[in-house]
């Protein structure tokens, strides 16, 4: 049985700020809204897998204390008895929390990350803890130690990752909205390939402090949603400095629905060409020559002449930065503080040898080893420091872009969702983050949106790339455009 | 140009002293695949060693900030119970391994 707004429509249905005016104007109480969602978990999570952890009893009782806090006539939070759901790679106090890793099958964490603390601070209900790539290594949510997700448009398909289960609880309608974690496109090719919003803020503008690190110059967090709007609102409670996190930008946070409705009128967009080449499918080309159009047509100005030569070089940098980044951070598993701890060896280091050999998967071994031999003695000055280089000069060509332009527009990724299991070659599997990965080599904040449909009736995703702590203009273009193609972002109708 | 990386091939010997550098047990049949795969990965970002970069300084940091300095003050730190709590091994108020030194 399926829970009911007044008009007739599905509780899970909502987009959260729906579901908010309907908390706030006294028609829901949030346990009816929670329960709802528990129950579409229920209902799809066995063709889904979008989850690690579940934790309905928590969520039901921080209904019960947000319903509690509306009745009384308090002012409620602006999340107050919405609920959602977070990337198993944030901290999140008393709640198992794994990163996907059998390293960390048994952490339950002492402290909450600072978005967890925000969001609680903020009245959301937390529905549980959403499935990945393993430290967030991967493109597809198959690298996961616990179960593979599936995309809720086709469930032979792969959700894309590494927030793969994030996106793909948003698409099921398991949850309002939830948040992710990209290091290299790991928010918006997820949302791409499930049809759904995914926002990677400027590095800086939301605290890393409680996520497992996985390349520190890189790594930020942000949301997923249905709407444009959405995001903002979740943004607008995770955004802005933290003493805890000293790579957070201490700058003030502006009112990201504050200029949502403005349109497109007077703003020059640039389709640099780099972006528009080798490696696209047709289908994504066609969804993006149409998403182009429309926005020229709605008062937008698509300068289509820029060029960003260095770009091609963004995968080969990040393949060098991420993994010499990972190699060290992953250090700290090494099965003495917390998570699995091999014992029975001759030695200290034959443990935690054994530790890592076995509390780790292949992604991730793959990539220790290749940080580690990018910083090795002989090879850092070719590899590390010369893939930082060209960081600056892919950087500078951003910095050109947008002397001139507000904006620039891209395809998400080069292709829809892939059948699980079909790609197996490592660097293969890189090539999906291919557009993903010029936003964080330069750390600009980023979105997908729902850019239309390719082969076989799969989304496809439209990618917006901002100047440095301007996701306000991000937010603008993805909400004129959103409004001008609405495109569902309902797997069954 | 002095920065061009030797062409991508790996021995066994390599992976496996890469592997006791991370400390990380490797099965044979990993060190194969990983011989294979991480030469077939670096034979992509071997393109990197043809750009120019002279006078070109390095981005080591994802924002452009310089000389973060936190506020000079105490904070309470967690319990070391809470601590422990996670830990694989404990005894008392410590966290239990295998002895580092030699014992003789």
């Amino acid at each position: 049985m399926t829970a009911n707004t007044p008009e007739g429509g599905a509780l899970h249905d909502l987009t959260l700020a729906e579901a908010r005016q309907r908390l706030l104007d006294g028609d829901l109480t949030s346990r009816s809204l929670t329960q709802a969602h528990l129950d579409r978990i229920a209902q799809t999570e066995p063709s889904v897998g979008a989850f690690i952890t579940v934790t309905a009893d928590e969520a039901l009782e921080q209904a019960d204390a947000a319903d509690a806090l509306i009745a009384s006539g308090d002012i409620p939070s602006p999340l107050t008895g919405l609920p959602i759901a977070l990337k198993d790679v944030l901290m999140t106090q008393g709640t198992r929390t794994t990163a996907g890793s059998r390293m960390l099958d048994s952490l339950i964490p002492p402290y909450d990350a600072t978005v967890v603390s925000r969001l609680r601070a903020a009245g959301a209900v937390s529905l549980g803890k959403t499935n990945m790539d393993e430290f967030a290594m991967g493109s597809s949510t198959e690298h996961s130690a616990w179960h593979p997700t599936s995309n809720p448009w086709d469930l032979e398909r792969v959700p894309g990752g590494s927030s793969g289960g994030s996106a793909a609880a948003v698409a099921a309608r398991q949850c309002l909205g939830s948040l992710g974690s990209d290091t290299g496109g790991s928010i918006r090719q997820p949302a791409s390939f499930c049809g759904v919003v995914g926002l990677k803020p400027t590095y800086g503008r939301v605290s890393r402090y409680g996520l497992i690190a996985f390349a520190s110059s890189l790594d930020q967090i942000g949301p997923f949603t249905r709407t444009v709007e959405d995001a903002a609102l979740l943004l607008q409670e995770i955004a802005g400095p933290d003493p805890l996190d000293s790579t957070c930008y201490d700058v003030p946070v502006p009112d990201f629905m504050g200029q949502i409705e403005r349109g497109l009128d007077g703003l020059r967009i640039a389709a640099p060409q780099e972006f528009f080449s080798d490696g696209m499918d047709d289908d994504v080309a066609e969804a993006m020559e149409t998403a182009l159009e429309l926005l020229a047509s709605n008062g937008a100005e698509i300068d289509r002449t820029p060029r960003m030569p260095s770009l091609p070089m963004a995968l080969p940098v990040y393949y060098i930065l991420a993994p010499s980044e990972c190699s060290a951070n992953l250090a700290r598993f090494d099965g003495v503080k917390y998570g699995y701890g091999a014992r029975g060896g001759e030695s200290m280091w034959s443990d935690m040898e054994a530790t890592r050999g076995h509390g780790f998967g292949r992604e991730v071994k793959r990539r220790i080893l290749l940080g580690a031999y990018a910083l090795s003695a002989g090879y850092y000055d070719a590899y590390y420091l010369q893939a930082q280089k060209v960081r600056t000069l892919i950087r500078r060509e951003f910095d050109r872009v947008f002397a001139e332009h507000d904006l620039i527009v891209a395809p998400t990724a080069p292709t829809v969702a892939f059948k699980r299991g079909a790609i197996t070659d490592p660097y293969q599997m890189y090539l999906n983050d291919i557009f993903t990965i010029p936003a964080n080599i330069a750390g600009l904040p980023a979105i997908s949106v729902p850019g239309g449909f390719g082969a076989d009736g799969m989304p496809v995703g439209l990618q917006l790339v901002g100047p440095r702590l301007d996701e306000a203009t991000v937010l603008q273009v993805a909400s004129a455009y959103e409004r001008l193609a609405g495109w569902s972002t309902a797997p069954d109708g | 140009m002095s920065n061009s990386a030797e062409p991508s091939t790996f021995s066994s010997d390599q992976v496996r002293r890469l592997a006791s550098l991370v400390r990380i047990d490797l099965t044979p049949e990993e060190v194969e695949e990983f011989r294979t795969e991480l030469a077939s990965i670096l034979s992509h970002i071997d393109a990197l060693s043809e750009i120019d970069t002279d006078g070109v300084p390095p981005t080591n940091n994802g924002a452009d900030l310089l000389n973060v300095q936190a506020v000079d003050a105490s904070r309470p730190a967690l319990p070391r119970d809470t601590v422990l709590a996670n830990a694989p091994q404990r005894e008392d108020e410590y966290f239990r391994v295998h002895a580092v030194l030699d014992q003789s």
